[in-house]
């Protein structure tokens, strides 16, 4: 089926420099897997094209029911040096909720 | 030793909900109020202010607030701990004496936390041989060194027990990390080791729910935000923490907002980097090991959460002057708003270029279109309005301020029906780059004063 992840996933980004953090949490327990399966740092890099210029890492929190991603080099040189109006990333959770998966499972 | 003591959060970042900290002193019981002050870039503004007035240099937001809150404070016995001394916590200090005495409260025993302010020792330091090169990039400092504005070590948590330990009930620090103003009172009341990782961990968490303000009670939640309560009188978030490290958040009876599970965890995932190894001077904190659970209304305990030993660096924040920039909108309105405000944006790119002005960077958003989603963006067609938003940025001022006067032509020699502009000429502003690096424990040492006035 075809979904936003906004339908399992909540989320929220912010900055440490140039560097933006979007944490990706999962609407209930049985989501966290398709998190997992389908959110790789490819697929997020792919989605973020033209966003982020850089590199993308993934970090698990089963605890937590959550992914947390790095998206390097992201928000036009960070902190004041920015112009961008989104200079402190945090409109990258909305950006990440966007995102349209297909996947095989159903919710 | 006491079995649990509330810590509040007063305030997440300098330019916080003014009424937050009041309401936090009086609509219930709390035994210590944290205030987070400081972003990366605040240090640099405060240390600007500094040198043009000696006695500056700190949030001066802190001393109308003292004026409201300080008899709660004193009569209530609540201990408020704050990084908001910037670069002159001495200044804080003595402007908290002020309203002290205009309030004739007597006997009130304020610490400071000082010799984070290394600006002074750099060329020292470097003759020893710490040359504090960017940690991220590993550039010299040299390429930048003539421009650095401010340089400040992260301390943590263990300045501010000192200060505790010698009575202080205020204390203001310089930069001191967030999290260490909400486990210094831990490690103060229930005699946490400086080895006892586990503990010391779990305070580093629940300092890093607080530091945020409201973000942990229901602010700016992308859940299901509609169903936060009552957001314009919401309760800032209190931890209840206990000898054993566990703790349960929560915030004010008859408090707007809301605190969940969800709510916390949208906190603890933001701003951090790889949640096994979360850095602070204190310990490194794994917040895979984090347990909550939803123990009540607006209730949720944490626990679990496990250690590993500091390292031996603390980080520093350096910040440095990197050329200016200016940004300016205009608003373009239907019939084919987006493609009018391009025609604007080709239009103004043309007339720099033929200036000849060397820029460094020109961007240009449109936003009610793609500000966030850049090429993301859908359904240009259907747009009332957009704001073109265009920014430069360049080490030549002259050429910022060209730019400047080279935007409100637009609206009469440009695409039609534009409007917005009442703002007047943007003004250029100074850029202040981050410039983050390491320095060896050993080399800095912080100084705890506790004066009683």
């Amino acid at each position: 089926m075809n979904i936003q992840l906004i339908q399992i996933a909540h989320a929220r980004s912010g900055d440490k420099g140039d560097t933006g953090n979007v944490g990706v949490i999962a609407r209930k327990p049985e989501y966290y897997p398709l998190l997992v399966k389908y959110l790789t740092p490819e697929r997020v890099k792919q989605h973020f094209a033209g966003i982020c210029i850089g590199r993308v890492e993934r970090f698990e929190l089963p605890n937590l029911g959550a992914l947390n991603f790095l998206l390097h080099e992201t928000l036009g040189g960070g902190g004041t040096l920015s112009l961008k109006n989104d200079a402190q990333g945090k409109a990258l959770s909305s950006v990440m909720l966007r995102m349209k998966l297909e996947i095989t499972e159903t919710i | 030793m006491k079995q649990s003591i509330r810590i509040a959060s007063g305030q997440g970042f300098w330019g916080d909900l003014p009424t937050a900290p009041v309401a936090q002193v009086r609509n219930g019981p709390v035994d210590y109020m944290m205030m987070d002050y400081l972003a990366e870039v605040t240090m640099s503004i405060l240390q600007k202010q500094k040198m043009r007035e000696p006695k500056l240099g700190y949030a001066k937001d802190i001393v109308p607030l003292f004026e409201e809150i300080l008899p709660d404070v004193v009569n209530k016995n609540i201990r408020v701990i704050t990084n908001g001394g910037g670069v002159n916590p001495i200044a804080c200090r003595d402007a908290i004496f002020a309203v002290a005495e205009k309030l004739k409260i007597r006997g009130l025993k304020v610490g400071v936390v000082l010799g984070d302010d290394i600006l002074g020792e750099i060329d020292r330091l470097g003759a020893q041989g710490i040359e504090l090169d960017n940690m991220e990039n590993g550039e010299s400092l040299q390429s930048i060194r003539p421009n650095v504005i401010s340089a400040n070590v992260y301390f943590g948590a263990f300045p501010i027990v000192e200060a505790l330990q010698q009575g202080a009930q205020i204390v203001i620090t310089g930069r001191t990390t967030d999290t260490g103003l909400t486990l210094a009172p831990m490690i103060y009341e229930f005699g946490w080791n400086a080895s006892d990782w586990n503990k010391l961990a779990a305070g580093t968490v629940t300092g890093h729910i607080l530091e945020c303000g409201g973000q942990a009670s229901g602010g700016n939640f992308s859940g299901d935000w509609r169903s936060v309560p009552d957001l314009a009188h919401i309760g800032f978030p209190i931890a209840e923490a206990h000898p054993d490290g566990t703790v349960v958040i929560t915030k004010h009876d008859r408090t707007g907002g809301l605190v969940s599970s969800a709510t916390v965890k949208e906190q603890l995932v933001y701003e951090i980097g790889d949640p096994k190894n979360y850095i602070t001077p204190d310990c490194i904190a794994d917040f895979t090991t984090i347990q909550l659970k939803d123990a009540a209304a607006n209730r949720v305990e944490v626990s679990g959460v496990k250690g590993k030993p500091a390292t031996n660096f603390y980080k520093v924040s350096m910040s440095y002057f990197d050329g200016y920039t200016a940004f300016g909108t205009l608003t373009y309105a239907w019939p084919d708003a987006l493609e009018k405000a391009s025609k604007a944006d080709e239009i103004l790119r043309i007339r720099l270029s033929d200036l000849h002005l060397n820029f460094d960077e020109i961007r240009t958003e449109f936003l009610g279109y793609d500000s966030c989603f850049g090429p993301l963006a859908e359904n240009a067609q259907t747009m009332n309005e957009v704001v073109l938003r265009m920014g430069v940025r360049s080490r030549d001022k002259e050429a910022v301020n060209r730019f400047s006067k080279e935007l409100a032509p637009l609206i009469l020699t440009g695409p039609p029906a534009v409007t917005g502009f009442a703002g007047g000429r943007p003004k250029p502003s100074e850029v202040i780059a981050y410039w983050p690096a390491l320095i060896p424990k050993s080399a800095v040492t912080p100084t705890v004063i506790v004066e009683e006035h």
